[in-house]
Order: C-alpha cells, then sequence, then structure tokens
C-alpha cells in the first residue's frame, strides 16, 4: 500500500477497493459515490445504528419507499441517468407512455426545478401557491360546477377540454423521483397545471397542440424535458401538421412563452368564473392565431 | 372472505362448541393446542427482498409482483440478463436430458420457457414444431450407420416393468411412444404455476410457438401441489423457489411427487463466487435493473424485489443442504456465469 502514495487519492481508493475488494467505501471516492443514496440530514441519525449491524449489500442498496413523500422512490446520481436516457428514449419510441415523460422530467429537472421554486416564492400568487399547496384532482374541483358555468367562462372552457377529450384530472401521475422534498411540490404542481395549460392556450392534446404547449412550458419553466420534447415532438408531425408548426404555431408558442406570466404562478382556481379573453390579457396571453381543432386522425393518449 | 370479520366472529362465538378457541387476529377456530401453534406463525416474519414482512403477506405481495410484470416478463429477462437466461436454459434442459416418455412437472413455470425446450427435446413429433431450436442428433451425426430404434430415441426399455409388445412397435418409426403401450407413454409436461397471469402468457406462446399437445397448464401452490404422491419421472423450477415463503416444504413436495428413481433440478440465481466479479454484479443489479423495469415494464419496485430477493437466498452449499434435508440424495450443483446462477440437481432414490 505504501507503493500507493504516488497516486492521486483517488487512483488510491480505487486501487485499494480492487486489490483488498474493499465495498464498504463506496461512498469516500467520487466515482463510487454516483453509486450511492443521498442520505438526507433528517434520516442521518436514524440509520446510524442500523448501519453497524445490517450487511454490506443492504447498507449500500436498501431502499426506503416513501421515505421523503409518499411515492418516493429514492435514486443514485448513476440511476437518474440511466433513467433520463432510457425514458428520453422510450418517449420518442412511445410518446403515449406519459410515465416517461413524468420520469425524464423528475430526473433532469432539479436546477430547473431550483429556479423554478425561485421564481415562485418570489411572485405574491406564487408564494401563496406554495403555502396552500393546492392539488388538482376530483376531490378538490366539482367538475360539475364547472359544467354550470356561463360558455365563455373559463371554468367552462377547462369543462369542455376533459368532457371532449375524456380527461380526468386524476389522471396526471404523482412524483417518484425527485429526492429533494422542497421541489415536489414544485414537480406535482407544473405537471397538474398542463391541461389548463391547454385550455388557456386553446391547443388541443393532439402532437401539435402539445408541443406547442411544451414550448410554452419550456421557455417559461426551464425544465430540460420540456425542451427535449418540444425538439424531437415536431420529428413525428405528419406533413400538414408540419406544415401548420413552421408557418404558425412555431413562432407563436415562442412568443406566448416569452410574454406571458409564468403561469405555475397562476392560482387557476381562482378563476374558474372569470372570463375567458379577460384572463387571457391579465396574463397577457396571445390567443391563438389560427384556431386549432383537434379532428381525431393523430390521437396521442 | 364473504362476511365482515365482526360478523363472522359473532358468529363462531356463539355457535363455538365449549373445547374450541379462537384466534384473536384472525377470528378462526382451532382446538387448544393448535391454537398455539396458530398463534406463534401468526407473528412469524419473513424476508420480502430486503424487507420484513409477515409470512402470510409474503405470497400475496409475490403474486402481485408476477401479476404487474407477466405482460413484459420474458422481454425484461431478455434485457437484464442480455440473452444469457436462454443459453442458462438450454444448459438446463441438455443436463437434465429427458428422454422420451418422461412426465415432467415444472413448478413456478409461468410463461413456459421450460416447458418448451423439453419438449422439443422429448417430445414427440406431434408436440414438438419443426422450426423451434432443432439439434443434430449427436448419437449418428459424424457417422453413417443405422441404430436400433431404442438407441436412437434414447429410450430406456426398462426390464423391470411390463415387457414391449414387438409386434405393436416393430409397425412405427417415428413414433417412439409406441414402445410403451397406453397412455403412459406420451411424452407430458404439467407447468404449475400460482399465478394465473403468467399461466395465461405461456398458453399465447404456446399457441404461438406450435407446442399444441403434450403440455398442461396447471394453477397451483408449490409448497402445497395437488399431485399425488411418485407421480413424476422428474421435477424442474427454474428461477421460481426463490420467491417461495417456504424453501424447504416446497423441497419437501417436490420429494413427495418424484417417483422413485425420479430427478430433481433447479435452476436458481445464486451467490457469485469471485468478489471483484460480485461487486460488479451488485452495481449492475441495483443501479441498472430497476431503471431498466421502470422503462420496459413500468415497475420499479418489482425489479428491486427481484434484485433483493436473489441475496437473500441461500448461497449454493446451503441450499444443496436444505435439498439433502427433504430426503433427496446424490445432490451436486453447477454454476453458471461464475455463480449468477446455478442448477442444483439430486435424485429420489428407490428404496
Amino acid at each position: 500500500m505504501a507503493a500507493c502514495a504516488r497516486y492521486s487519492l483517488r487512483t488510491q481508493s480505487l486501487l485499494r477497493k480492487l486489490l483488498c475488494f474493499q465495498t464498504s467505501d463506496v461512498s469516500t471516492s467520487r466515482l463510487g459515490s454516483l453509486f450511492v443514496h443521498r442520505r438526507h440530514a433528517s434520516t442521518v441519525n436514524q440509520d446510524y445504528d442500523e448501519e453497524q449491524s445490517d450487511s454490506e449489500d443492504k447498507t449500500n442498496h436498501q431502499l426506503r419507499y416513501d421515505e421523503l413523500y409518499p411515492g418516493h422512490i429514492p435514486t443514485t446520481p448513476f440511476q437518474r441517468g440511466l433513467l433520463a436516457v432510457g425514458s428520453a428514449v422510450m418517449c420518442l419510441y412511445n410518446p403515449a407512455r406519459d410515465d416517461m415523460i413524468c420520469a425524464l422530467g423528475e430526473s433532469t429537472g432539479h436546477y430547473a426545478l431550483k429556479n423554478l421554486r425561485n421564481k415562485m416564492e418570489k411572485d405574491p400568487e406564487g408564494r401563496l401557491i406554495l403555502e396552500e399547496q393546492p392539488v388538482i384532482n376530483t376531490d378538490t374541483i366539482d367538475i360539475d360546477y364547472l359544467g354550470s358555468l356561463p360558455e365563455d367562462t373559463f371554468g367552462k372552457a377547462y369543462w369542455h377540454f376533459l368532457n371532449k377529450h375524456g380527461f380526468s384530472p386524476d389522471a396526471r401521475l404523482p412524483v417518484h423521483f425527485i429526492d429533494d422534498p422542497d421541489l415536489v411540490y414544485v414537480m406535482l404542481r407544473y405537471r397538474q397545471i398542463h391541461d389548463l395549460t391547454h385550455t388557456l392556450l386553446g391547443m388541443p392534446p393532439n402532437m401539435l397542440g402539445e408541443v406547442a404547449v411544451k414550448w410554452v412550458e419550456a421557455i417559461q419553466t426551464g425544465l430540460p424535458m420540456c425542451g427535449m420534447a418540444a425538439l424531437f415532438g415536431p420529428l413525428r408531425l405528419g406533413p400538414k401538421h408540419r406544415q401548420k408548426y413552421i408557418n404558425t404555431y412555431f413562432s407563436w408558442a415562442i412568443r406566448c412563452g416569452r410574454n406571458s406570466k409564468l403561469l405555475v404562478n397562476v392560482y387557476f382556481e381562482k378563476h374558474w368564473e372569470k372570463n375567458m379573453d379577460d384572463l387571457r390579457q391579465e396574463l397577457n396571453v396571445e390567443p391563438a392565431p389560427v384556431p386549432l381543432v383537434r379532428t381525431g386522425q393523430t390521437n396521442l393518449s | 372472505m364473504a362476511a365482515p370479520l365482526a360478523s363472522r366472529s359473532a358468529l363462531l362465538f356463539t355457535s363455538l362448541p365449549a373445547r374450541l378457541r379462537v384466534c384473536c387476529a384472525c377470528a378462526r377456530s382451532f382446538s387448544a393446542s393448535r391454537l398455539q401453534n396458530h398463534e406463534s406463525k401468526e407473528q412469524r416474519e419473513t424476508h420480502f427482498g430486503f424487507q420484513s414482512v409477515p409470512e402470510e403477506e409474503k405470497e400475496q405481495k409475490v403474486y402481485e409482483v408476477f401479476e404487474n410484470v407477466a405482460g413484459s416478463y420474458d422481454l425484461m429477462n431478455d434485457t437484464m440478463s442480455v440473452g444469457i437466461h436462454r443459453l442458462w436454459k438450454d444448459l438446463f434442459m441438455r443436463r437434465l436430458s429427458p428422454a422420451p416418455g418422461t412426465k415432467l412437472v415444472d413448478v413456478a413455470g409461468g410463461t413456459g420457457d421450460i416447458a418448451f425446450r423439453f419438449l422439443q427435446f422429448a417430445g414427440n413429433e406431434s408436440s414438438r414444431p419443426s422450426t423451434f431450436n432443432q439439434m443434430p442428433n449427436p448419437l449418428t451425426q459424424d457417422f453413417d450407420i443405422k441404430l436400433p430404434k431404442e438407441v436412437e430415441m434414447g429410450l430406456f426399455v426398462d426390464p423391470a416393468e411390463s415387457q414391449v409388445d414387438d409386434s405393436s412397435s416393430s409397425s412405427s418409426d417415428e413414433e417412439g411412444d409406441r414402445l410403451r403401450p397406453g397412455s403412459r407413454a406420451a411424452t407430458h409436461v404439467t407447468v404449475c404455476d400460482i399465478n394465473q397471469a403468467m399461466l395465461d402468457v405461456g398458453k399465447q406462446r404456446a399457441d404461438k410457438l406450435g407446442f399444441t399437445s403434450g403440455i398442461s397448464w396447471v394453477q397451483g401452490n408449490a409448497e402445497d401441489l395437488q399431485f399425488e404422491d411418485n407421480s413424476f419421472d422428474a421435477y424442474t423450477i427454474a428461477f421460481g423457489i426463490r420467491n417461495c415463503t417456504n424453501v424447504q416444504q416446497v423441497l419437501n413436495e417436490a420429494h413427495r411427487v418424484l417417483k422413485p428413481g425420479g430427478r430433481f433440478m433447479c435452476l436458481e440465481f445464486s451467490q457469485v463466487t469471485n468478489p471483484l466479479l460480485r461487486s460488479v454484479y451488485d452495481s449492475y443489479s441495483f443501479n441498472v435493473i430497476p431503471v431498466m423495469g421502470q422503462v420496459i415494464a413500468r415497475d420499479w419496485k418489482s425489479y428491486q424485489y427481484l434484485v433483493e430477493s436473489i441475496r437473500q437466498f441461500p448461497d449454493q452449499e446451503e441450499f444443496a443442504d436444505m435439498i439433502r434435508d427433504s430426503g433427496l440424495r446424490m445432490v451436486t450443483y453447477e454454476n453458471l456465469t461464475f455463480g449468477i446462477a446455478a442448477i442444483h440437481s439430486g435424485f429420489k432414490l428407490r428404496r
């Protein structure tokens, strides 16, 4: 081992591992830390006694599900990277795999979510959302009430959107792969207002509409998943839609994203009764230049 | 589970004879001595991967795992082992080398990989599709000789059993099973699995691959098989025994249903012998496999359970001892791919 002193610390620890077959020191080398779960401050003390008695396998590889929030699956940095690559490929291969889009967003979105959270904290409405943490599902929203509203209101437009395409607000998947508890709600909120963004922009849930919404979301949230979907989504467009995309919707979506208010900061649940045009004006959302109507020929979900 | 617990226990209390007692946890009635056994069993815990669960729950949890993964089971096997599981199973069948006329029970046989290989190896012309994994006859491939029918088919004509009727066998050349009269002659595999979803996938595959006869699909519990004693020539269990709650009980049942002279063969994940390889294998298992499970099968937790359950299973020597404890003899094992998998073999000796 004295001969190792000539080499750098990292090489030394790798050599030590190879020659002495130690696996318990994995966390001390930077390369090894890719394969270890991050221990959070709240759980470190609890783990201490267990680590002494459990086998090596378990301390390195034991997963505690739902540790930070219900549905939480802890991941190592390597796993997050692999998940990002795997889900990106699967998304392109089969865009109907909504869980892959979610996994891609969660595994690549750490810095973007931090940034987004900062932006939410600076805005008064955003701060209110972070405090109250409203969740959109059939328990918190009365769908029938939305149906009873007048035609030109935002709530009624959302009701039309859900009805026409057979969606339910319950269908949004929970968050699994985010290891920072502060960012979990931010991701959840972003995911839940996706349908509301569709309604606000007037975009149907076909491939073209989704790409347009993803451009707006990419510019506003900075999530890599949105950026990737916006860049690679158009590859799957048919010729007619591609023309429309190039001529009209691409530039409009960019304009919308840049000029309108950050939609994650909008407390949509308080605006059901508002007139749609008024809401769009308030949020500085430019209505679609040519209304896009889904004919049902390209179906995503 | 029809009546709710409260009314069920009320009924029990009113109709109980004096000598019976009721278990407080599950409201079942027992005699006093059996109640003691039952209550001590209630508190027993076992492992489910690295988690600890009550014994009764494990079976249900394992059932749910396989119900979830049944649809993408074969694709995931190919992806996780980069196709190597096919080589393992081919070698497994070569080690068993079943002769035509063998009655096999393939326990935890789910999607049928072992059953199909068995039929291809030992099956009758009718049950073997022409395109599935044809192998040249090792006895004659280099020489131009004609061997007697029994030798060519690899048949063992047991002088202790009823005599072969020469007149009936000389007429047919293709069907080796004619050497034995009646239904005992047909090569047959009974695929037994506790999970109906896996059996359904297996049946679909059998139809697609053309295995139409000589195979039956039965739902059953490896710890409590519904077959008679001494009813099978061979018993196989591939990548299934690790998931059973009580491994020794499964081995005991295997001993029971085998005929004297019958062979037990188990293909299962085991402990890697080389420490360096072990750490590479562990890294691969824990870092890559659950992610693959999420991407391909939409199920992280089932594949996390899979890699954890491999670590919880006894190593080669310990498992060999457990096999000996069940009464099987001539127990040997062979490591595959440095110990990632192992084939254990044992015989039920004739008295």
